[in-house]
């Protein structure tokens, strides 16, 4: 077994290299707005993998924790002058609370399937309302970053900068996964996941294993939501908290394949390309949607396990599952 | 500091509502305690249903009320067919992937209406639109009054079919036990596809009521979505008492929200009580037992 598995750790490694290359031979604006745009939807997707993926808790409002995120390190910036990259951990921590905070109410009260996802439903709505109606998220006008481009300031002149950013974002997320895979706390997940009274007859502590992996995930996507707001400059209630991108980030999860270190990053990859390819060749904005939304429905229909099912990786899954 | 003349009209006009959000509510309660699916598709189905419903009126002179059977009839159909051939054929009956491809025909259903018909709000105009009922405590216009009665006979007439015939008997027993059911010759794909039919149904229903009082665009379902969702989960998935009860509830809700807390903090009202009764009541007002 050491060629195949060294054989793998050469692989990962040119591919590391070719994407940190990239910039330098791309040099389209265009081209690395899609790249980031990709990388940022496969972080996401992988932050809600670890919960919905690896932790079998489908979630319906990720976008708490990302609109979370947006607003903690956009406020602390725009009110209390709080530089972007301390802001970042303090997004973080926001969204690891928030996270833990509603994980903590719905797992205590037994929440599962259908259940837990609507009320992650609920409280990305709750959310919203709050944002669009208090000053202090700046309401419905939303926060407007103001421009002050240097990378100390987590605000890159041009894109390779933002580029680097999202590449070690989805390398961190990759890296979670890899050990969510191998680690003690992966194992009592998936055993949670896959049967949570047994997990609990064999001593796995169902409800703290729930917890952690909400909170990390949240964590998680809190940090793709600074990461929007500095690249965008500008966030507001339906941006930060609309249910559009709570459901477009568990598409990339899904269409790629769950509970898989891959999936999102395939998915991610697939549904941006989808997307461009049909808004380039179908002029009409809502018909290329039209397009899209169709073609999902193809990918579910056709590719139950995702596309990494299609895979050499997500074959070799299959076989450890039988 | 509660003025009664106030606060009453706000309630009237609450339960008004709150028997069209029951309509709304009894399809999606009917489909999840059925197929045990969350339908993502409703909210634009209903929005198709109302687009429909603008057309008959403005290209085919059909008044909303008069459309009523034309609507039902053909959103059963559209439902039936829906389900039949692509929802059921995409999702291979794994409940995960209906949920994906209901969302992904909201995704094209949304976006076909914009395309289609534009972004633009429409508004119809109808004779009656300004006549109203003196009710002493509140004038009610007379299509609110007409969507309250019309709404509440739609649901009981929905509980007989349920409840009296033996098509309601299948999909009872479909609902309880889908193995036993087939094993008792059950055609179970059908009533499946029959009871989304049914489902859509009552938005093809619910869209004649609200439009004379509402207004269409490719977004109006959304607003329904979570209202809809709160109202199943309140009165507990699969109820039809619950839907109702629950309907006038979150009807009665969101009016005084409006009223006392402001048009847009309002609302939160709606996600508080889906919250609370998540965690509290699960199974909501009138659900059984997990």
């Amino acid at each position: 077994m050491r060629g195949p598995a060294r054989g793998r750790w050469l692989v990962g490694a040119l591919c590391i290299a070719a994407a940190l290359a990239v910039p330098f031979v791309v040099r389209s604006d265009y081209l690395l707005n899609f790249l980031i745009l990709v990388l940022l939807a496969a972080y996401l997707g992988q932050a809600w993998n670890v919960l919905g993926g690896y932790g079998g808790q489908s979630s319906f409002g990720h976008v708490v924790f990302f609109g979370t995120g947006a607003y903690a390190s956009s406020i602390l910036q725009t009110r209390f002058g709080v530089n972007p990259w301390l802001g970042l951990p303090a997004a973080a921590a926001a969204g690891a609370l928030v996270g833990a905070a509603i994980g903590f109410l719905s797992f205590r009260f037994g929440l599962r399937g259908s259940y837990f996802a609507l009320i992650t439903l609920a409280f990305a709505e709750a959310f919203r309302i709050v944002a669009n109606s208090v000053p202090f998220t700046g309401a419905g006008l939303g926060i407007l970053i103001p421009l002050n481009q240097s990378a100390a300031n987590f605000q890159f002149r041009d894109k390779p900068g933002f580029y680097y950013v999202a590449l070690a974002l989805v390398l961190g997320s990759l890296a979670i996964a890899w050990w969510l895979e191998r680690a003690r706390f992966g194992a009592r997940l998936a055993a949670v996941r896959e049967n949570e009274d047994a997990a609990a007859a064999l001593g796995v502590d169902a409800f703290r294993c729930k917890l952690a992996a909400i909170a990390l995930s949240g964590g998680m996507t809190a940090v793709g939501g600074t990461f929007y707001a500095q690249y965008f400059l500008y966030i507001d209630p339906s941006i930060a908290y609309g249910v559009g991108r709570s459901v477009e980030i568990l598409l990339v999860a899904i269409v790629g394949g769950v509970g898989t270190v891959f999936g999102p990053l395939l998915g991610a990859l697939a549904l941006q390309a989808i997307g461009e390819l049909t808004r380039a060749w179908l002029d009409a904005p809502p018909l290329s949607l039209v397009v899209y939304g169709a073609l999902l429905m193809l990918i579910v229909g056709f590719l139950p396990n995702g596309l990494i099912g299609l895979t050499a990786l997500g074959r070799r899954r299959r076989r450890a599952d039988a | 500091m509660l003025e009664l003349s106030i606060a009453l009209p706000a309630v009237i006009n609450g339960v008004m509502a709150g028997a069209v959000y029951a309509l709304v509510a009894l399809g999606l309660t009917l489909i999840y305690g059925v197929l045990h699916i969350i339908n993502f598709a409703h909210g634009n189905l209903l929005m198709i249903a109302l687009y429909a419903v603008f057309f008959l009126l403005t290209l085919g002179g059909v008044d909303p009320y008069a459309a009523l059977p034309v609507m039902i009839v053909g959103a059963f159909a559209a439902g039936y067919l829906l389900y039949r051939y692509v929802i059921g054929t995409l999702s291979h009956g794994k409940d995960q992937n209906v949920l994906l491809v209901t969302l992904g025909l909201a995704i094209v259903l949304e976006n076909l209406a914009l395309w289609l018909w534009t972004g633009d709000t429409r508004t119809i105009q109808v004779p009656y639109g300004y006549t109203m009922i003196d009710l002493d405590i509140v004038f009610l216009p007379v299509t609110k009054v007409i969507a309250f009665v019309g709404s509440l006979a739609i649901c009981a007439a929905l509980w007989a079919l349920i409840a009296l015939t033996d098509l309601g008997k299948a999909i009872r027993a479909v609902a309880k036990e889908r193995q036993g059911a087939r094993l008792v010759g059950i055609n179970v794909e059908h009533i499946f596809a029959v009871s989304y039919g049914i489902g859509i149904a009552c938005l093809g229903a619910a869209a004649c009521f609200l439009l004379p009082t509402y207004y269409v665009s490719p977004t109006t379902g959304d607003a329904f979505v979570i209202v809809a969702f709160t109202i199943v989960v309140l009165g507990g998935m699969g109820s039809f008492i619950g839907a109702l009860v629950g309907g006038l509830i979150i009807g009665v809700t969101e009016s005084l929200g409006g009223l006392f807390l402001g048009e847009s903090l309002g609302h939160i009202g709606i996600s508080l009580i889906f919250i609370l009764i998540l965690l509290f009541r699960p199974t909501g007002l009138f659900g059984a037992a997990r």
